[in-house]
Parts: structure tokens; C-alpha cells; sequence
């Protein structure tokens, strides 16, 4: 392994720590130009965060230490997951044999630490997110380990995630294209249900009614939200510089080039999400099952067509 | 080639997916249709870089016959018998496309089992064979007429892309033959289904037991 690799994976993830709430800013920006309005400014989710970090908390006398944890073991798991996820072709920081599972379980560690918090509230309305939340992740996880494990299949890589984002090039991809494509798309529909976007919550609601996401994180306040808010951010990121390496696999070798090509893409994904925000309502929560349903179909589609290849 | 004809297959594997969670039956229709039209590809792909005239008269009467002729039959007897949609599906849509992932890992396994030699495509048996089993099961899963007819056809289009994928050198005038055939069934089902609504006013086979005795 050259020098430039193993200095690339801490380059990406200190990217990634820097530039994830820029991704929300680009969403946001996009909207507003759909909707006519200037919008906040791009580097708003910035400003909140050293806002809310400012902040003293307050806390309710009914709940106890597991609603503290919630959002620094969310924000903790989504800092150590983003440490496997390579940017594009430039491996992560730390890779080894089977470190996808790593990464889905750190996920979903951080989503059960914030459902305990949302439950310790003691707040009916903050059951019902959890209660939601949980339902479509018991969806959304299966559907991401299937596209993952569709991705290592097409890629004939080891069961990791760094050399299979890497083997998959351009030059390989056209007969691959089907399977790409499928898993693709499975994961623009995870990316919006994972990261709370519309069609399946909105970010934007604060109707207790329809919230998934928001409402489970309504008690916290101050350096406790900053911390929801930053996760919420990185793993956005995760998700839209995942995507991006496999849409667009800029493969140069160079280490700069590669970075900033993912990183562009990744940031297209946001124009793309602030689009479907744009043009769609948020679905009546019986559709969003249908619609995680349809990931889930495609990934595992996905990963046969992957198995009847390679036979 | 090849990268066209994996796209036909995979679309084919997707319609056949689609067609179980839609319950509309306008659309399935449509869907069945689009798999017709997608069949027509596949002789032309198979023969590629010489075009056989026998390839192009299959081509030209699958994308007439099943692009065409079969969704204005249908079309024409679901509008005769005023059904729109699918109402109580013996099994639920949800349900139903898990069962069809499941067919096309059967058809996956099958095929490996079958150790069929791969000449064209490695994809072309297990999905001919998922699409077997996914019509099979459309037939015995829905409750109308309409419907019925729709797996039957999804089935045969099965065997259409199994007939082609297993003999090297594909007898065109046998596929022609099934064709016939095929329209012959289909028109007949049609008329079929028209009578069925005028004796009972609904196209709902559920119901065709009870009225027995």
C-alpha cells in the first residue's frame, strides 16, 4: 500500500467532519431556490451548531442518565462508523474483513441509544417517533447489508468495504451497470428514510403528529441537540459520499482528484435531495412501508442478479 | 451485445416484480404489455451482428402479438366486465413481492442445479425460470379473471426466453408456433371472461364455487 493511501483515509474522514453540515446547507439552499426564497445561508447548520453548543441543557426530573447518553453514543457511533467508510476510491482510515457489519451495527447502536432517550422522556408523543423509527429501520437495515453485500459480490472484492468501493471503475462498470443501478437506487430511497428526508418524514415539520425523527429528539436542547444535529449531519454525509462513490467512480489514482470529484458528487446528491424535496409531499406512513419494501426488493434483487453473474 | 441483453433480462425480472405489487388492473396490463415489447429485443440481441430473417419475423410478430394485439383483448374485456382493480388478492401485495424474490432465488438455484450450458448470458435460465414460477403464482394468487390471464401470459413469456436460451440453434418456427397458439388461448380467454360477466356480473373466480348446485 503507497504512502498516499494510508495519508488519504484520515484526509477523508477530516473532510467529512468538516464539510457534513455544508450537505444541509446545500439541501436547504436548494429548496429555497425552488420555492423563489434567498433561503438561510449556506453556512447556517454551522452557526446553529456553535449556537447550540453555547447553551446550558435542561433537563426534565423524569428522565435519567440513559437520556444523556443517547445523543453522544448517536453522535460516537456515527464518528467510528464514518472512520470504515471509504470516500469514493480513497480507502477509509481503518478497514478489515467484515467491516460493513461494523459500520451497519455502529448505525443502528446510534438509533437505539436515541430511541432509549426518546422513550426515557416519558412522553407519549416521543413514544410514538421511536415506535416509528424502529418500524422502518427494521426495513432499512436489511436493505442496506443486501445492497452492501450486492456491491462486494459485483466487485469480487473481500468482505470489506474500502477495496470493494475501490474495484468498482468505471472500466468494469457497464457490465455491471444493472446491479450498480439497483443498488443505487435502493440506496437513494435509504438515504431518505435513514436521514429523515421527505418522502418519508420531514425535516422541516413540527406537527408531533407526522414526525418520525424530530419528535424524537424534542426534550433535547443545547449542546444535546448540537450533538443530534451534528450526527443527524455526518451520517448524511455517510450515506450521499457512499452513493456518490458508487454512481460516479472516479478512480484516477490521485488522491486530491479522487477526493474532490466524490466530494462534488456528494454534494450533488444534495442538490438531488433538495429536488425531491422540492417536487414531492411527505407519504402517508402506510406507503412509506411500501416504499422501504421496494428498496428492500431491489437490494436483494440486486444481489441475486449479482450471484446468477459470477456463477 | 451481451450488456444489452443482461438490461432486457433484468428489466424483465422488474416488471415481473412491479406487476406483483400493482393492483391496478389497467397497469398490469400495461406491464405485461412492456414485457412483450421487451421480448421482441431478445431474438434480435441473441443473432446480433447478422440479421436473420427469421429472427426479425419473430421479433416483428412477438412485439404485434404481445405488444399490441394481447392489452387490447384485455383491455377490451376489463372494460367490458368494469373491473378496475384487483380487490382481495388472495395473498397481499407486500407479500406477494417477497414471494417473487423468493421465485427468483428458486430460479436462481434451479438453474444452477440445471447446469444448463451459458452461451448468451448467465442470467437468461434463472430468469426464464423466476418468471415461470412468478406466472404460476400470479394465477393461483389473484381472484379476477383478468388477472388469471395476465400470469398465464407472464408464464408463457417464461418459456419464450427459456425456449430461446436453451437451444443454441433456436427453431423460429416453433416459437412461432407457440405464438399462434398463445393468441388463439388469449383470445379465446377474452371471450372467455366477457361471458363470465354477462352470466354472473362480476369476473370474480372466487366466487364461480359457490355457485354450483
Amino acid at each position: 500500500m503507497n504512502p498516499s493511501v494510508t495519508f488519504g483515509g484520515p484526509l477523508a474522514t477530516a473532510l467529512g467532519l468538516v464539510g457534513a453540515p455544508l450537505l444541509l446547507g446545500v439541501i436547504n439552499k436548494t429548496k429555497a431556490f425552488f420555492a423563489g426564497r434567498r433561503g438561510p445561508p449556506l453556512l447556517q447548520a454551522y452557526f446553529d451548531l456553535v449556537k447550540l453548543l453555547g447553551k446550558g441543557a435542561v433537563y426534565s426530573r423524569t428522565t435519567t442518565w440513559v437520556f444523556c447518553a443517547g445523543p453522544i453514543v448517536g453522535l460516537a457511533a456515527t464518528l467510528v462508523a464514518l472512520l470504515f467508510v471509504p470516500l469514493g476510491g480513497v480507502a477509509a482510515t481503518f478497514a478489515f474483513q467484515g467491516d460493513l457489519f461494523l459500520v451497519v451495527y455502529l448505525l443502528g447502536l446510534g438509533r437505539f441509544l436515541t430511541v432509549l432517550a426518546a422513550l426515557d422522556t416519558g412522553s407519549s408523543f416521543e413514544g410514538m417517533g421511536a415506535n416509528r423509527e424502529v418500524k422502518f429501520a427494521t426495513l432499512a437495515e436489511p436493505t442496506l447489508l443486501l445492497a452492501l453485500l450486492a456491491l462486494i459480490r459485483v466487485a469480487g472484492s473481500p468482505w470489506s468495504l474500502s477495496p470493494t468501493l475501490g474495484n468498482i471503475s468505471t472500466a468494469s462498470s457497464l457490465g455491471t451497470a444493472p446491479v450498480i443501478g439497483l443498488v443505487a437506487v435502493a440506496l437513494v430511497v435509504l438515504l431518505l428514510s435513514e436521514n429523515s428526508r421527505i418522502p418519508v418524514d420531514d425535516p422541516n415539520t413540527h406537527l408531533e403528529l407526522t414526525m418520525i425523527h424530530e419528535v424524537m429528539v424534542l426534550d433535547h436542547g443545547g449542546p444535546d441537540l448540537a450533538f443530534i444535529l451534528y450526527g443527524a449531519a455526518l451520517k448524511l454525509w455517510l450515506f450521499a459520499t457512499l452513493l456518490a462513490g458508487i454512481v460516479v467512480p472516479v478512480r484516477t489514482g490521485n488522491l486530491a482528484v479522487d477526493l474532490g470529484a466524490t466530494t462534488l458528487v456528494a454534494l450533488a446528491v444534495g442538490v438531488v435531495v433538495g429536488i425531491v424535496e422540492s417536487s414531492m409531499a411527505r407519504l402517508r406512513l402506510i406507503h412509506v412501508t411500501h416504499l422501504l419494501v421496494g428498496a428492500l426488493v431491489l437490494a436483494a434483487v440486486a444481489l441475486l442478479l449479482a450471484v446468477g453473474w459470477s456463477r | 451485445m451481451r450488456h444489452a441483453l443482461d438490461f432486457v433480462l433484468v428489466t424483465l425480472v422488474l416488471t415481473d416484480l412491479v406487476l406483483l405489487g400493482s393492483s391496478r388492473l389497467t397497469a398490469c396490463i400495461r406491464l405485461v404489455a412492456a414485457q412483450g415489447v421487451l421480448l421482441a429485443f431478445l431474438p434480435l440481441a441473441l443473432t446480433w451482428p447478422e440479421l436473420e430473417v427469421a429472427a426479425m419475423a419473430l421479433a416483428a410478430s412477438t412485439l404485434l402479438v404481445k405488444g399490441v394485439a394481447f392489452p387490447l383483448v384485455l383491455e377490451r374485456a376489463m372494460r367490458d366486465a368494469r373491473a378496475r382493480r384487483e380487490i382481495e388478492p388472495f395473498v397481499g401485495y407486500t407479500p406477494s413481492l417477497l414471494v417473487g424474490l423468493g421465485m427468483l432465488g428458486a430460479g436462481t438455484w434451479l438453474a444452477d442445479r440445471l447446469s444448463a450450458d451459458v452461451v448468451r448470458s448467465p442470467l437468461m435460465v434463472p430468469v426464464a425460470l423466476s418468471m415461470i414460477l412468478t406466472g404460476l403464482f400470479f394465477v393461483i394468487s389473484r381472484k379476477k379473471a383478468v388477472s388469471q390471464v395476465l400470469g398465464y401470459l407472464v408464464l408463457e413469456n417464461g418459456t419464450y426466453v427459456l425456449g430461446i436460451s436453451l437451444l443454441s440453434e433456436t427453431p423460429f418456427l416453433v416459437e412461432l408456433g407457440m405464438l399462434l397458439d398463445v393468441f388463439v388461448a388469449v383470445f379465446v380467454m377474452g371471450i372467455a371472461i366477457f361471458q363470465i360477466n354477462r352470466e354472473f356480473d362480476h369476473i370474480d373466480v372466487d366466487q364461480l364455487d359457490s355457485l354450483k348446485g
